[in-house]
Formats: structure tokens, C-alpha cells, sequence
């Protein structure tokens, strides 16, 4: 059972998160070429190693992360929330507090 | 008879005498005994019965290995298989059975098959039964059930379980799995360093080894003391102890499966607790002092009861005070055994010591000495003797490499095996890691556990010394603590594996002759020639050769054989073990009882119910209901002598002629909202939504990505801002996941937030010629005229309801069944207060309640499409609904709906088909062919059928090859393949009622 360290939630059980594909696909836009869509749309990779995802809290706050994972070790390196402002938005907070922690000398 | 209770000694409670059943003769142990120690001082020596040749078994060890002694416990529906008897503690009233024999397990009929043994070797049965007799598949099936009653195990009860098990989630900093010397040292250490430490036992008793006395001191202290110690400076920081607890399996990210047997130990539990726990344990880092397990040496007929491991002679001895026997050999081929046999012969038992080496290291000699053991160099055993149980052993001179030439019989009653030790590394394979090969060990020990939060300690290490398993405890413990960043200021090193003594390469004992049974794996019945034989046949890979003999399979998985099955297969091949490879432990551990792994997951809370806000109302009216996914559905309301289909007519006509009302609450809801809903929608959404002014519904049709139709439903425009989606009821789920990957990462700059809203808002639908006269004053503030309000309005209002009182409801006048009909949906809890308001209108009308079945008449007449025609394959134009997707903008799918494939004209499309003889009744599913060509998958298929009052006979909706360009008013056949039956239709269009819409918008 791997364990997902949700920005918004913290570490959670696997059985929380929906699995919601590679995250590496850039879907083209909605009135691009045929083989731009067919590209997106079928053709994957299988990487061996570290492998950049979507999953969804489904069982928690709902959010869409994006997840580092290995596919060997299952080991996750990275994760983040899916949409850009809302990781940038969270991503500050998490700043802040680090220097409240240290005690910043100001 | 052989097995007796020694006159002192032991961990147990003698003036604790319990009563217990053995294959209905009543028996008595101590408290503190398992059944086997129990049954071995009571002299019982057939325990059980091996899988393919029902050879007689005994005790052969004394933990979680055991091969032999496999029972049955309880009667009925409590009857447990394949316990181990050497597990389980014994209780007042325990009953416990031979299992795998007939009429019991000293007098075995089955036992034939052990005379026949040399036609049973690894794939007989495959070669027999499919190669030679089973040609034909039913013939093999045949053979096969008859081989299976034939070999096997013990049977599982059929009955229902009558206990109950739960699953714990729970959390630790540290794990530690075992509680010997190791796991208890380790425990202390890190709790003392303030961390939050669950200390695992997989036995009744803590201390692991230490129960079988194999040291007198520990770190300058008794025994007794030191545990003592330990436990404390465990529990005074809140460490927790979990015995009766086994830890099956190590998953990812530091997880731990723990199972916890909780009554099995008690005579009359309350029935609030459950049998037993499963605990998901999520710990920071997981200690393994998982200790280690002896195995045995493959020489003639060592699997007579009699025959047994070596520490596990020496555990009965000093643990439970059980004597194995009187006279006792002990056959090993390691330094270790020398401190076994001595503890054995000090309490009083005539103990041989055969030991493979002409020169022993004068302290083994002196130790053997002194203990009274008498000592023979250079000798193996060859072939143990006695049918039922050891009475001799035929001993060998050791020529080398386990060569040996039989030399002369002694007589004993016991035969004690040491082949070695193996570390118990099942738990570090279960994540990956595999085991490396220690020449100085003759064992594997755990490899590198890399970034895996997992330390290994004490004899699980390699360490199997119980002063250094203490420190290796210790060691591993500050490692861990370093790890988790609260590194003390000094640390200590852990001791490097090192063998407590040596161990001669010797896996099994051959001679010229005469041919020797000896075996591997006992519990399996796999032999040493087994192994040679799967190697004869090419069956090298060692994943190859368990699966060939069924080396290391069932409850044993791989604990007794492994390593002498590869050291067989090593020396076949001419390899080096190493060479040869390591099998792959999976969990679990040990066998887990399939209710614990359900815990309160099973009946009616396998998954939720869920039940409409109305369905307390459907009850009481005699409604039936449906299952449709977790939803109970209301179906019909049958009036007395009706069914389904008289009853799901009535009400159809009905609606057709004066008014129904329906419950609509599974629908899916999705609130839309923000300044770019409308967009999003525009882009969701194959039609255009744009410009849907405010107080307006549309109809909308959503693709997939890949341009296959998704999903329909209607959405009305509740402000600028403000959209109520409705999905139909099993696409819910998948539609709100969908619209909630577009904006978080397809469209993040789109402002527009939605929620699931469909347990909060119940509906009905009205609908029938006499709606609006049910609806008229139902209202504040809707005025339901035709102008006021058109098809496809939307309004918001206060329902009034019966006997006083007003309820926010919002209002849409939608048409699925094809009469003027209004969907109305309210908060979920003012649901009934809004049904019996209506129905009392609906039923003052001259109407009635109407079920699914009849809104499926309804819309079928109507030709109207649901996840029948929706069904993951078709097209819009498929479904007769291309006309609706614009041609203007681009959406979800609008690119690969033009793929070559979706667009063949020849592409099965939306048909009506009727029956062309009158009464005849086609079926949904079947296939639809041309006359004459009955073959394949036809032209196309039906997909839903209805009973239509108003066409007074069955009607069907369905996808035809050519559509109706092509077969419009032509005959064509519907062929059930479940009863072969075919009924001639006719193609028509799928409006059959009303095409023009006159009704709904009128």
C-alpha cells in the first residue's frame, strides 16, 4: 500500500487516491490537428524508473496531485497539486511556515 | 508412545490442568502447552497425514515450519483447516481431528496411494491424465476432480462463518517484529529514546528464543530479569506489546500487516469480540528480529512421525516439559545441535549425537561429554525405521559431500534433524529484496534493503548469538532512530553476521543402496528425486521447480525445503546455490483467515445502500424496488395480481392518458458556478451552450476524449453564473471525476468551481396530459401556463406543502417520456414532505406512481436513448443525435469523432424494430441478422425492449448495419443466443410514439 503526502490533507492510504494517469501528456488544443489528439489520447509511455502521474484524493479533499513515483520501488519524490495556482498558492503557505519554524530574525 | 511429560520443568502452569478432545478421546495438558506439546506428552504420535500419499506424520517442529502436524479444529461451521498445531494454544474444551484421512489418521485407507508412490512423482498427474488418458478437455476434468479428492489437505467448513473479525488502522514510529533477544532489546532502545514503538509476537509467550532457555544469561543479567527489564523500559514510555500477533506481510511505505488472533485463546469469549483483528499498521521504520528456522537434512524416510528438528526436540524439553522421546539421536551436521543435544540429555533422556566429521573441535566433545551425550563421528542417518512412528535409525559412514555407506541400525524413538539455520527473511522479500548467500552461514541472509524503511536484527541478521542478537537489537534500533533524525550522540556498531559454530554442506544423505524416500519438502510430498526429476526434464529455474513438484507451496511456503530443494537442484546442474537462484517469499507469512481479510465488509456492508430520500414513501405505497449499482431503485407499485409486467403497463397507459410521477433522485447533480460556467460547459458539451439564456434547460450530450458518446443529461441555467447539471444515474461518479480533471488540470484558468450535489437535491417528475393541472397551484411564485412557462423553461419557486408550509423547490419543464411533464426537485430532506404533497394531486388527477420499468416503456415508445444505446461504443449519429452536435465550435471529442472508423457509414445506427408476427416477443441482447445469415455477430443487436400499451405489443429499440437508409420497413431477424430462438421485426423509426413531439410541447 503505498501513502500519498497530500498537500491539503497529509499522508493518506493509497485506498484514498484514484490513480488518473501520466501526467507527462500535454492534451493539444480542443481544435488541433487529428494526429496531435490521437497522439495525446493513445499513445503512451511505459517508463521504467521515476514517472510522473495525476492522482486524485477522491477521499479526501478531491484534488488532483501530481505525483513523482517510481514505478520499481514505488517511491515517491515529488508531489504537488495538479492546478498550477492552487500548488503555488499552497506551495507559499508551506514557505511561510518554514519561517515562522526557524524564527526568522526579523 | 514415546512422548511424555518430563516431572518438572517448563513454562507452563501445572496446577493448571486442561481438558481437551483429540479425535474423541479426551486428553488433558498444562496451561502455557500448544495442542502439539499437549499431544506429544500424551504420547499421541500420528497426527496427521501427508498431501499425496497419506503417509503417517507427527510433530515435526515447534513454531510456524510445521509440516506435520496439520489438524483440524472445531466442529461445523467453526471447523478451522490445516491448523498448525504446533500454533495453537490450548484451551479447556479444545477439540482438534486428524484431517486428510478416512476413517482417521492412524488407520488411512488413502494410504494406498503411498504403494504407488513411484507413479506420483513431480507432473504425474499432468502426464497421465492430460498427455496420455485426457485428450479431451472433459476427460481431463474428469480425472481431476477424482485426483483431488484424493490428495489434498484439510476441508474448509461450507457453512457460513459464525465469528466476526474487524480491521484496525493504525500508526508507530518504529515496528519491531519479534521478541527475542533482538526485537526486545531493539523495542526497549527505541522507546527509551522517546519514539512510538509496537513490539509484534507472533506466539502467545514473549522472548522468542529465550523461551527454550538457550542462554542462562543476557547482558549480565538472568534471563528472567532482562526480559523483565526490557518489557518495562518498554511500557513505562508506552511502548506497545502486541502478542498472539503475526506480522504477515511488509508492503509499501513502511506498512505493516498484522494479524491478531483475539478469542481463539479463550473458552467462552463474548460475542462483541471479535475472532480476530487485522491490523493495518503504517510504522516510520519496521524492525525485523524475525529470528530464524532450522531445516532438516533429506535422508530415507525422514518424514516418520518420530522425526523431528533438532531445537525443536530442545523447545518441548525446556518450554513445555514434554520428553519427544527416551531415546534420542540427534542427526546434524551443525556446531549448534551440540547445545541441543546436551540441554536435552540433562534432563535425563538417552541422547547419540551423529556429527558428519571424523575430527571434532574438542569443546563440542567436551560439551557433549559432560551432558552425558554420546557422540559418533563421522556418521549421518541413512533411513529412519518404523512405519508408524521411529523406532530405529540405520546410520551411515559419511564419505564426503553427504555420500555415505549404511553401516548399522540403532535403536531410538526420536531422530532429532539439524540441517542448518535458515534467517526468517520472508518479510524483506515480500518488498523486493532479495536474500544473498553466506558461504560461512550455508544460509541466506537478508541483502541490502536499499531505501526500504526496514533494519534487520539478531539471528534474522545472521546473528544468531544471543549476546550479540541483544546488541545487534540495539544497534539496529539507533539506526532507526538516525533515520528518523533523532541520532543519539553515541551510536553503536551493529556486530557482523556470523555463524554461532560451523555447518557442514551436507542437504541430504545418499547411498549406493538401497533407494532412499527422502524428503524435501514433507508437507508437499516432494522428494529429492522430485527435484532431480524436474531438473531431468528442464524444469531448472527455480520458479520452474516449485510449480513442477510444489516445492515450497501451501501453508509452507518454502520454509522447510527451500533451501535444500536449491541446493539439490545446485548440485544437478552444477552450480553453485547462489547460481541457482532464490525464490521470491510473497505474503502471506503465514495463513491468514480469509474473514479477517474482509473484516465488516461483508453481507449488506460490502458496500453502501443507497436509498432516494423518498424511499420510506415507495414502501409504504408496496413499491418494488431494483438494484441499480448501489441504488435501490423504485421499480414498480403492483396492485394485488399484478407482476412486473401487467403492473409496469398499467402504469405507462396511465401517464400516457391522465398523469404519473416518478421518482428521479439517482440522477446525478452537479452544481456549476463561477464567471466561465458557461464557457466550460460550452467546451464539455458537444452542443452549444454558450448562449443558453437564464431561467433555460438544454438537453446536452458530453464525448469522451477519444469522441465516443460519455454521457447525457440536461442542464439548466440558473443565473449568469450558475448552472444545475443532472447526469443519468451509474455515470455520476465518472462525469463529476471528469469535469474535475478539465479544471484542475486541463483548464486551470477557467473560474469556475463545481460540486456534487446529488445527495442534496431529490426530484419527481410529472408528467402525463394532466401534469400541469397537478402542478397549477402546487406553487409560489410558478405560473405554469404554456406561455408563462414554455418546454425547456426553468423557474425556481416554494412548493406549498400539504397541511401548511412552503419548501425551495426548483422546476424544469423536461420531457423524457414524451408527455408534458415537469421535473421538480427539493432539498433531500423536505424529499417526502414534496412526494406526498404531489401524489395526493397526482392521485386526486386520476394518476399514479410510476416505477422505472414504466418510464422505460415510456421512453423507448419515445425512442429515447439510455446507457443501453449510451454503452461505451456508439457515436451521437450512432444514436440518431449527430444532428444535435454543432458544427461551429470545437469540444471534448469533436476532433476523434471524425475518426475513419467512427464515421463508416456502414456503422450499426439507432433503430425501432417491431414484431412482424403479432404477439411474438423479441429479446434485448439479441442479434440482429439478415434473413438467411445466421452467423457471427450479425448486422447490429438489440438493446432494450419494451412492452408498449400503446402499441399494444413488444417494441425494441436497436443498432442495425446501414440503419434505416438501408433497412427502413424491411424484415430482419432477432436471434437470441442464450435459447437459439429468432424472432422475425421489423426495422422502423425509433419514434414509434407521437414523432412530431406534439404532446411534450403542447
Amino acid at each position: 500500500m503505498i501513502r500519498i503526502d497530500c498537500p491539503f490533507c497529509g499522508l493518506r492510504d493509497h485506498s484514498e487516491f484514484t490513480y488518473e494517469g501520466d501526467a507527462t501528456v500535454q492534451y493539444p488544443a480542443l481544435d488541433a490537428p487529428m494526429e496531435d489528439w490521437y497522439e495525446a489520447v493513445f499513445l503512451r509511455e511505459n517508463p521504467r524508473g521515476p514517472h510522473r502521474e495525476f492522482w486524485r484524493h477522491v477521499g479526501g479533499c478531491g484534488s488532483f496531485l501530481e505525483v513523482v513515483r517510481d514505478t520499481v520501488t514505488h517511491e515517491i519524490t515529488e508531489v504537488k497539486l495538479a492546478h498550477p495556482g492552487m500548488a503555488a498558492a499552497t506551495g507559499k503557505a508551506a514557505a511561510k511556515t518554514t519561517e515562522k519554524a526557524t524564527g526568522g530574525s526579523e | 508412545m514415546s512422548g511424555f511429560r518430563l516431572s518438572r520443568g517448563g513454562r507452563i502452569d501445572r496446577a493448571k490442568r486442561l481438558a481437551f478432545e483429540w479425535d474423541g478421546s479426551q486428553h488433558y495438558g498444562y496451561q502455557g502447552d500448544t495442542l502439539a506439546s499437549a499431544l506429544l506428552a500424551n504420547g499421541e504420535r500420528i497426527l496427521g497425514r501427508s498431501f499425496k500419499y497419506h503417509r503417517p506424520r507427527g510433530v515435526m517442529s515447534a513454531g510456524v515450519e510445521e509440516s506435520g502436524a496439520l489438524v483440524h479444529l472445531w466442529r461445523g461451521a467453526r471447523r478451522i483447516p490445516n491448523a498448525k498445531a504446533t500454533q495453537v494454544e490450548l484451551i479447556q474444551g479444545l477439540e482438534a481431528f486428524g484431517q486428510n484421512a478416512w476413517p482417521n489418521v492412524r488407520i488411512d485407507v488413502g494410504a494406498v496411494n503411498s504403494l504407488m508412490g513411484r507413479f506420483f512423482g513431480a507432473g504425474f498427474y499432468y502426464k497421465t491424465f492430460m498427455g496420455v488418458l485426457g485428450r479431451q478437455t472433459w476427460e481431463w476434468m474428469f480425472f481431476e476432480k477424482i485426483i483431488r479428492r484424493a490428495a489434498g489437505m484439510g476441508s474448509a467448513s461450507k457453512e457460513p462463518d459464525p465469528d466476526h473479525y474487524e480491521i484496525v488502522n493504525d500508526h508507530c514510529d518504529v515496528a519491531v517484529i519479534g521478541s527475542g533477544p533482538a526485537g526486545l532489546a531493539a523495542a526497549e532502545t527505541a522507546a527509551q529514546a522517546g519514539l512510538d514503538v509496537v513490539l509484534i509476537e507472533q506466539d502467545f509467550a514473549l522472548g522468542g528464543s529465550l523461551l527454550s532457555n538457550v542462554a542462562d544469561t543476557v547482558e549480565g543479567d538472568t534471563v528472567e530479569d532482562w526480559q523483565a527489564g526490557r518489557l518495562a523500559g518498554l511500557s513505562s514510555k508506552g511502548g506497545r506489546v502486541w502478542n498472539r500477533t503475526t506480522a504477515f506481510g511488509l508492503y509499501d511505505h513502511g506498512v505493516v500487516g498484522c494479524l491478531e488472533r483475539v478469542t481463539d485463546h479463550m473458552v467462552d469469549p463474548h460475542h462483541a469480540i471479535p475472532r480476530e483483528r487485522m491490523r493495518i499498521l503504517r510504522a516510520r521504520r519496521v524492525i525485523m528480529a524475525t529470528g530464524a528456522l532450522e531445516r532438516p537434512i533429506a535422508f530415507g524416510d525422514n518424514d516418520r512421525p518420530g522425526v523431528m528438528l533438532g531445537h525443536a526436540v530442545r523447545t518441548y524439553a525446556e518450554r513445555f516439559g514434554v520428553a519427544a522421546g527416551r531415546r534420542i539421536v540427534y542427526a546434524a551436521c551443525n556446531d549448534e545441535a551440540y547445545d541441543d543435544a546436551a540441554s536435552v540429555a540433562e534432563k535425563g533422556l538417552e541422547v547419540t549425537l551423529l556429527d558428519p566429521r571424523e575430527v571434532v573441535p574438542d569443546h563440542l566433545a567436551a560439551m557433549a561429554d559432560e551432558a552425558g551425550v554420546r557422540l559418533l563421528k563421522g556418521y549421518v542417518p541413512v533411513e529412519a525405521h518404523g512405519r508408524r512412528g521411529v523406532t530405529g535409525l540405520m546410520i551411515g559412514r559419511h564419505l564426503g559431500g553427504g555420500k555415505a555407506r549404511s553401516e548399522r541400525e540403532i535403536g531410538c524413538d526420536t531422530i532429532a534433524v539439524s540441517g542448518g539455520w535458515n534467517p526468517a527473511v520472508h518479510l524483506l522479500s515480500h518488498r523486493g529484496v532479495r536474500p544473498v548467500w553466506s558461504d560461512r552461514h550455508l544460509a541466506f541472509l537478508p541483502g541490502d534493503a536499499g531505501r526500504e524503511p526496514i533494519h534487520v536484527a539478531g539471528s534474522a541478521a545472521g546473528v544468531p548469538d544471543t549476546e550479540g542478537a541483544a546488541l545487534s537489537g540495539r544497534a539496529v534500533a539507533e539506526a532507526a532512530l538516525r533515520a528518523l533524525g533523532k541520532g543519539g550522540a553515541k551510536s553503536r556498531k551493529a556486530p557482523a553476521a556470523c555463524p554461532a559454530g560451523e555447518t557442514q554442506p551436507i542437504y541430504e544423505v545418499r547411498v549406493k543402496a538401497p533407494k532412499l524416500k527422502s524428503f524435501v519438502d514433507p508437507q508437499n510430498d516432494v522428494t529429492a528425486d522430485d527435484v532431480r526429476l524436474a531438473e531431468r526434464e528442464g524444469y531448472v529455474s527455480v520458479e520452474h521447480l516449485k510449480r513442477y513438484t510444489t516445492l515450497g507451496m501451501s501453508t509452507d511456503q518454502g520454509k522447510i525445503g527451500n533451501v535444500i530443494g536449491m541446493a539439490l537442484m545446485a548440485e544437478a546442474t552444477g552450480k553453485t546455490i547462489p547460481e541457482t537462484g532464490t525464490t521470491t517469499f510473497r505474503p502471506p507469512y503465514t495463513p491468514i483467515s480469509m474473514g479477517a481479510v474482509a473484516g465488516t465488509e461483508r453481507g449488506t456492508h460490502w458496500r453502501p445502500t443507497r436509498r432516494t430520500p423518498m424511499h420510506a414513501a415507495h414502501e409504504k405505497l408496496g413499491g418494488k424496488f431494483v438494484d441499480a449499482g448501489a441504488w435501490k431503485r423504485s421499480w414498480y407499485y403492483p396492485k394485488t395480481g399484478e407482476n412486473l409486467t401487467t403492473a409496469s403497463m398499467r402504469e405507462a397507459r396511465i401517464v400516457r392518458d391522465t398523469v404519473g410521477m416518478v421518482d428521479v433522485s439517482t440522477l446525478g447533480k452537479i452544481q456549476v458556478q463561477g464567471p466561465d460556467a458557461a464557457e466550460f460547459l460550452n467546451r464539455v458539451y458537444s452542443n452549444a451552450f454558450a448562449k443558453l439564456p437564464v431561467g433555460k434547460a438544454r438537453y446536452g450530450l458530453m464525448l469522451r476524449v477519444d469522441g465516443v458518446v460519455f454521457d447525457d443529461g440536461t442542464t439548466w441555467r440558473l443565473s449568469e453564473t450558475e448552472f444545475f447539471m443532472t447526469t443519468t444515474t451509474a455515470n455520476a461518479g465518472p462525469v463529476m471525476l471528469h469535469l474535475a480533471n478539465l479544471l484542475q488540470t486541463w483548464w486551470p484558468d477557467l473560474r469556475v468551481h463545481i460540486s456534487s450535489v446529488s445527495d442534496h437535491w431529490g426530484g419527481v417528475a410529472v408528467a402525463g396530459p394532466k401534469a400541469r393541472d397537478v402542478l397549477m397551484d402546487a406553487f409560489e411564485g410558478i405560473d405554469f401556463a404554456d406561455q408563462a412557462f414554455p418546454f425547456m423553461g426553468v423557474r425556481e419557486g416554494m412548493l406549498k406543502v400539504a397541511g401548511g408550509g412552503t419548501v425551495p423547490a426548483r422546476v424544469a419543464r423536461l420531457s423524457f417520456s414524451g408527455e408534458r411533464a415537469w421535473e421538480v426537485f427539493c432539498p433531500a430532506d423536505y424529499c417526502p414532505a414534496m412526494w406526498e404533497t404531489l401524489l395526493r394531486k397526482v392521485q386526486a388527477a386520476g394518476g399514479v406512481p410510476y416505477g422505472l420499468e414504466a418510464l422505460d416503456i415510456l421512453r423507448v415508445e419515445k425512442g429515447h436513448v439510455t446507457a443501453r444505446e449510451l454503452d461505451g461504443r456508439t457515436t451521437a449519429t450512432d444514436c440518431a443525435l449527430g444532428g444535435m452536435e454543432s458544427k461551429k465550435k470545437s469540444y471534448i471529442g469533436s476532433v476523434l469523432k471524425e475518426r475513419e472508423h467512427l464515421t463508416r457509414r456502414d456503422r450499426p445506427t439507432l433503430v425501432g424494430l417491431r414484431p412482424v408476427t403479432e404477439g411474438e416477443q423479441m429479446k434485448a441482447g439479441s442479434i440482429l441478422c439478415a434473413q438467411g445469415e445466421v452467423v457471427g455477430d450479425g448486422l447490429g443487436w438489440v438493446s432494450s425492449i419494451a412492452d408498449s400499451p400503446v402499441m399494444g405489443e413488444r417494441i425494441g429499440l436497436g443498432f442495425v448495419r446501414g440503419g434505416l437508409t438501408q433497412w427502413d420497413g424491411k424484415t430482419i431477424l432477432a436471434e437470441s443466443p442464450v435459447d437459439g430462438k429468432s424472432v422475425e421485426v421489423k426495422v422502423v423509426s425509433p419514434h414509434f410514439f407521437d414523432p412530431d413531439g406534439g404532446r411534450m410541447h403542447g
